[in-house]
């Protein structure tokens, strides 16, 4: 089950899955994520890209013990919802974190794991996850 | 505009129906409700059904169920609107008899889930929701819905009993329904010593992966005196349906079923009649708190309250506002392109008064389908005639 389609399937989203670029809108200011090409606020048509910290605050999370086939690897796992810095609010599994650590308010910030991959053909999906940050 | 008139409707019982397919609990469905309805042939068919592609490896739908039901060169398609394209077909249903297209047509929701391995169904209902944004990042459908249900009982104060109760409600409500899955009465306890499936989500505030069929024959007011008594007759008075951010993360408000408000709004407004009006409400409760936020979007709470409604027992059967009367997709199951249609059979039955679990002498009905964490919703008001 859930054999990859072409590469570019996931390839094309290099830079939202992996850099973590979001669309800001000409006329209102409004940021978006993921990218999007029409502004549902004030209705423009003129985005342009924005390149997100990365760095936010968990709203709300869970712990998903029944995941959808394909996840079963990395059962169970912590799933939240980060409102980014930058205002939009993005779903992302949580990583590095003891799963009674996490709170809400807890800061976070975006770092590259691996997603899944399918066996046998080798393909690895990519993309961010969220993470207590790294104290200097 | 003519009226749209529900004269007959049919199901098989919701469960794990290992011996039957998709297209033999399609057509027992659709003879059923058109025996009841006195009716030999209709003019259409429209299929509520959210995703037999993935679950059972067949599309065309339409063409399938018309042709095994032997209703000859009809007019014959599926509409989905995921978890909600039972009711979205019956709303098409609805849209053809009123706008003088059709005369008499028939609206069926299937759904055949227990085909598939589990976590392929886990999978395949994740395509309702937005695949390269939430699905692609490990989000099953109940993950999503603890994501809102944590978020409102920190806003609110609530606790997971609190909302616990909307459970035991479509239990005892359900024990009654000859046609529900789970024909048993629970307690709180046991919703609250079930095991987690996706924190704060347990096992009894989920409703079932299961498989169903529905249909309802829709007709005019007039044509619908041929074959029927006025006391089969069931007015569809109003229907509203709206769409909100498929990816969750980008709702204006988490709590707030914004598709749920406007389309309450349009059908009250087609109606003619206010939240006050209805005398019981089928509604989405695939998890306890999709209960809650849907009471307060179409008007029966103020936001925040829903749950509030539950655990001072206004939502049972003898309550101000009778929820899942006849057991909700909690108890009587989630089949889920056919949840739409079953409670729109189980507004009728209120109506017509031969329910199992009868509300007293009710005038009005409403039924609330969702489709995602709330990204497309049919609301239907029916009334009597």
């Amino acid at each position: 089950m859930g054999r990859p389609m072409q590469v570019a399937r996931y390839w094309r989203h290099f830079k939202e899955k992996y850099r973590m670029v979001g669309t800001k809108c000409k006329e209102c200011g409004e940021i978006y994520f993921p990218p999007r090409q029409v502004c549902p606020k004030c209705g423009s048509r003129e985005m342009e890209d924005v390149q997100l910290s990365g760095k936010g605050k968990v709203l709300s999370w869970t712990i998903v013990r029944n995941p959808p086939s394909g996840f079963e690897y990395f059962r169970p796992y912590p799933l939240a919802l980060i409102e980014l810095e930058e205002g939009p609010i993005v779903l992302a599994q949580l990583t590095d974190v003891d799963e009674n650590q996490i709170d809400f308010g807890m800061e976070v910030e975006m770092v590259t794991r691996k997603i899944r991959e399918f066996e046998g053909d080798g393909l690895i999906l990519y993309g961010y996850k969220f993470r207590p940050p790294i104290k200097p | 505009m003519r009226k749209a008139v529900i004269i007959g409707v049919g199901a098989v019982p919701v469960g794990e129906h290992w011996r039957t397919s998709l297209r033999d609990m399609a057509v027992e469905a659709l003879l059923n409700a058109m025996e009841d309805a006195g009716v030999d042939r209709v003019d259409s068919l429209y299929v509520g059904n959210m995703a037999s592609g993935s679950f059972i490896e067949q599309e065309n739908l339409g063409a399938l169920i018309a042709d095994f039901a032997g209703l000859g060169n009809i007019p014959a398609v599926k509409i989905e609107a995921a978890c909600a394209s039972g009711g979205a077909a019956v709303q098409e249903g609805v849209k053809a008899v009123m706008s003088g297209l059709e005369d008499v047509v028939a609206v069926i929701g299937v759904e055949k889930m227990t085909d598939a391995w589990a976590t392929d169904a886990t999978r395949y209902l994740g395509y309702a929701a937005d695949g390269e944004y939430e699905l692609f990042h490990g989000a099953s459908f109940v993950a999503l819905n603890a994501l809102v249900m944590r978020y409102y009982m920190k806003e609110y104060g609530y606790t997971e009993e609190d909302l616990a109760h909307f459970s035991v409600n479509a239990h005892a409500n359900g024990a009654k329904n000859p046609y529900a899955m789970f024909k048993r009465p629970i307690k709180l306890e046991t919703v609250l010593k079930s095991p987690y499936i996706a924190d704060p989500i347990k096992l009894f505030d989920a409703s079932p992966v299961c498989d169903g069929a529905a249909a309802v024959i829709i007709t005019t007011e007039e044509k619908a005196r041929e074959f029927v008594d006025k006391a089969k007759m069931v007015e569809v008075a109003g229907i509203g349906r709206a769409i909100d951010t498929i990816n969750l993360a980008n709702r204006e408000d988490l709590l707030t079923l914004k598709a749920a408000k406007v389309a309450a709004e349009r059908a009250y407004k087609m109606a003619g009649i206010t939240v006050k009006d209805i005398d019981l409400f089928e509604i989405h409760d695939a998890f306890t708190i999709m209960a809650a936020l849907s009471l307060e979007a179409i008007g029966a709470a103020e936001k925040g309250k829903g749950a509030q409604l539950a655990v001072e027992g206004q939502i049972a059967i003898d309550g101000d506002y009778p929820i899942q009367t006849l057991g909700g997709l909690k108890s009587r199951g989630h089949p889920v392109g056919a949840t739409g249609v079953y409670q729109t059979i189980e507004a009728v039955w209120q109506l017509r008064e031969e329910a199992p679990n009868q509300v007293p002498d009710p005038e009005v009905a409403l039924t609330q389908n969702i489709g995602g964490t709330g990204s497309n919703i049919t609301i239907n008001i029916l009334r009597r005639v």
